[in-house]
């Protein structure tokens, strides 16, 4: 009975429930949609980022992170890299061997990353075959190398020139070598274009003089979201000997934006959360007022004031069950359109974004969570705001509240 | 066999005790038995209503007892006294005071659902009494959809369903035609003949007054008459 009549009192006043129900629907609506757009943009921020070059996780020996030597990096472990390719989660990994050198062509010389990898596994890392702009993509076994546009272009040379690299090889040896250039990759980053030099593992382990050496092995992983998980699964299996980090200690600054960009969507929302909040009050405000006279007979006639507060709160909370049921049921099918047509960009900012090897659009993101977070806030909200009847029924006295 | 179900002794009710103080109540003494039909008159202000609610254990006095079938009601608090209102008084109010949301049937059900009655006994009671006031084809009415007098009759009907000691009435006529007025109480003074079921009226009307055994006259907090009970002309009881 008390559920009916809770039901029924929701109805007692159509247009303000209506108006209270709209407004919480179109809160839920915009909460949603920006949360979503927040964390689409920012998931593909990550994605673009990690698959550029870092990985989501990386494995080093201890120390590496700080001082990136040779002299830091550690032996090819088979049995080592077969546990961390078997963890749940895993898609991939791709061992590399990088060193700052100096690379020469001609008459000029720059330093650039000289970096030693598998090159199917880092295609399927990074996609780097899709950078090629000339030549072709490296072999396993070629004894060539592929060098950012950028660069080629400062040492004047193309492919099928000869690039000579010169620097320290592992342990304070020698290093030095010249290889022809099998094709040129672009990146949309100058810094980036202008100082990289692909190789494949093997022959950068043996111009470094580090057979089997490694400075890192770098993680695909298939869920973003049991990112924290693996690394710790790989901590436990790696031991202290190694340092496991994820993108957001590899590249704290981009962390740092999706946090502070984060906070300020916070504010965002939180102001939103403010104007529901009124809303759901001022309907239990004139709720209680309204119905004083009939709060007063009940208790009068025997209904106990933990009941009737009760029913109050139940009345709040359906009437914002509704407004998140509804607010979530029109935020669905736009998010899930805008998920699968994401907003592209046009023009020069398209450009600027794809100069950095970012695709140009935004997508929402379709995460439960969302729904699930901010329908909770709501129903929060309302469960603090039902506590007002409590005390507004517990103060009542029935005979001044049955006073017309 | 007649019985005290009401008994208050001394009540006082002041308000403004600090400054100028004003007597809503001022030693009233009342001993009701079962199965009386008594109406509380008197003036405006002369503490009827005041008195209701103490009887009915709304309002607590300022010094003073009330006794209901041998409990003392200004002894309970809070979750006792609204159980005890629930389970031994009948409340009919002026404006009605049904639940709009709620049918007459549901109505009716509502106070012996808060008594946790089973779905059986509740069902057998309602229609009992929805026959009793003579209200069997509007049960699925809504308040709104009903006159001042079939509300009325209602929410006696909503008194009576949980079985109280007695029933307070608090001018229940006063919003209704003549002839509405006269059906209600006729209707109840029927339940007081044929099931001793005793009520308590404070009223102007004189209908009400017409129709009591006992008429109790109040003037500035004070009983200033207390009729004993008379046999009544009205056709109702000579039948």
């Amino acid at each position: 009975m008390i559920a009916k009549l809770s039901w029924r009192n929701l109805w007692r006043n159509k247009t303000r429930s209506l108006i209270t129900v709209t407004s919480i629907s179109f809160a839920v609506l915009l909460a949603v949609l920006m949360q979503s757009f927040q964390k689409g943009v920012f998931d593909h921020l990550v994605k673009n980022v990690v698959s550029f070059y870092t990985g989501y996780i990386q494995v080093h020996k201890s120390g590496y992170w700080k001082e990136k030597i040779l002299d830091n990096g550690f032996l090819l472990n088979d049995s080592f890299q077969n546990k961390i390719t078997r963890l749940p989660g895993v898609k991939g990994i791709v061992p590399r061997l990088e060193s700052f050198m100096l690379v020469s062509g001609g008459s000029f010389t720059k330093g650039c990353m000289v970096v030693g990898t598998v090159p199917a596994l880092e295609n399927q890392l990074t996609g780097l075959q899709e950078k090629i702009t000339a030549g072709k993509y490296l072999e396993a076994n070629d004894r060539s190398v592929i060098i950012a546009e950028g660069l080629a272009g400062k040492l004047k040379l193309k492919t099928d020139d000869t690039l000579i690299i010169l620097g320290q090889g592992y342990q304070g040896s020698m290093a030095a070598g010249k290889y022809p250039i099998k094709g040129l990759i672009h990146f949309g980053s100058p810094e980036l274009n202008d100082g990289f030099v692909y190789m494949p593992l093997q022959l950068a382990q043996e111009l470094l003089s580090a057979e089997n050496l490694l400075t890192s092995i770098v993680l695909d992983i298939s869920d973003p979201l049991q990112m924290e998980s693996i690394q710790n699964n790989i901590i436990s299996l790696s031991g202290e000997g190694y340092e496991t980090m994820n993108w957001k200690e590899l590249l704290p600054e981009i962390s740092n934006h999706i946090k502070a960009d984060g906070a300020s969507l916070s504010i965002f929302t939180g102001i939103l959360y403010f104007i529901i909040g009124f809303g759901i009050f001022g309907t239990i405000l004139m709720m209680s007022v309204e119905r004083k006279q009939e709060f007063g007979m009940l208790i009068a006639i025997g209904m106990k004031k933990v009941k009737l507060s009760l029913m109050l709160i139940q009345e709040t909370l359906l009437i914002s069950l509704i407004g998140v049921l509804i607010g979530i049921l029109l935020s669905l099918p736009l998010i899930l359109y805008l998920h699968l047509n994401p907003i592209r960009l046009g023009g020069q900012i398209a450009k600027v974004y794809e100069q950095f090897g970012f695709e140009p659009y935004f997508p929402t993101s379709i995460e439960p969570g969302i729904f699930l977070q901010q329908s909770t806030f709501v129903l929060i909200i309302a469960a603090l705001l039902g506590l007002y009847p409590l005390w507004y029924i517990h103060k009542l006295n029935p005979v001044q509240a049955m006073k017309r | 066999m007649n019985h005290t179900v009401i008994d208050a002794h001394n009540l006082v009710k002041v308000y403004d005790e600090k400054t100028i103080p004003l007597y809503a109540l001022n030693g009233v003494h009342l001993h009701i038995e079962s199965g009386e039909f008594i109406a509380i008159k008197g003036p405006s202000g002369s503490g009827k209503t005041t008195l209701l609610n103490m009887i009915g254990g709304l309002d607590v006095p300022s010094t003073g007892e009330v006794i209901i079938d041998g409990t003392n009601i200004n002894n309970l608090k809070g979750n006792a006294l609204i159980d005890f209102r629930l389970n031994n008084i009948g409340f009919v109010f002026q404006s009605y005071n049904l639940i709009p949301v709620l049918t007459a049937r549901e109505n009716i059900e509502f106070i012996m659902l808060l008594q946790k009655r089973s779905s059986k006994e509740i069902n057998t009671r309602v229609n009992e009494l929805l026959k009793q006031i003579g209200l069997e084809d509007k049960a699925d009415k809504r308040p709104g959809e009903l006159s001042g007098g079939q509300q009325q009759r209602v929410a006696v009907a909503r008194a009576l369903a949980p079985k109280p000691k007695f029933i307070l009435a608090d001018e229940p006529t006063a919003n209704l035609d003549s002839v509405s007025a006269g059906n209600l109480l006729d209707m109840m003074l029927q339940l007081n003949i044929q099931e001793k079921m005793t009520f308590v009226f404070s009223t102007h009307d004189q209908r009400v007054i017409e129709r009591a055994r006992r008429v109790i006259t109040l003037e500035d907090g004070k009983i200033v008459q207390d009729s004993a009970p008379k046999k009544i002309t009205h056709p109702m009881y000579e039948n």
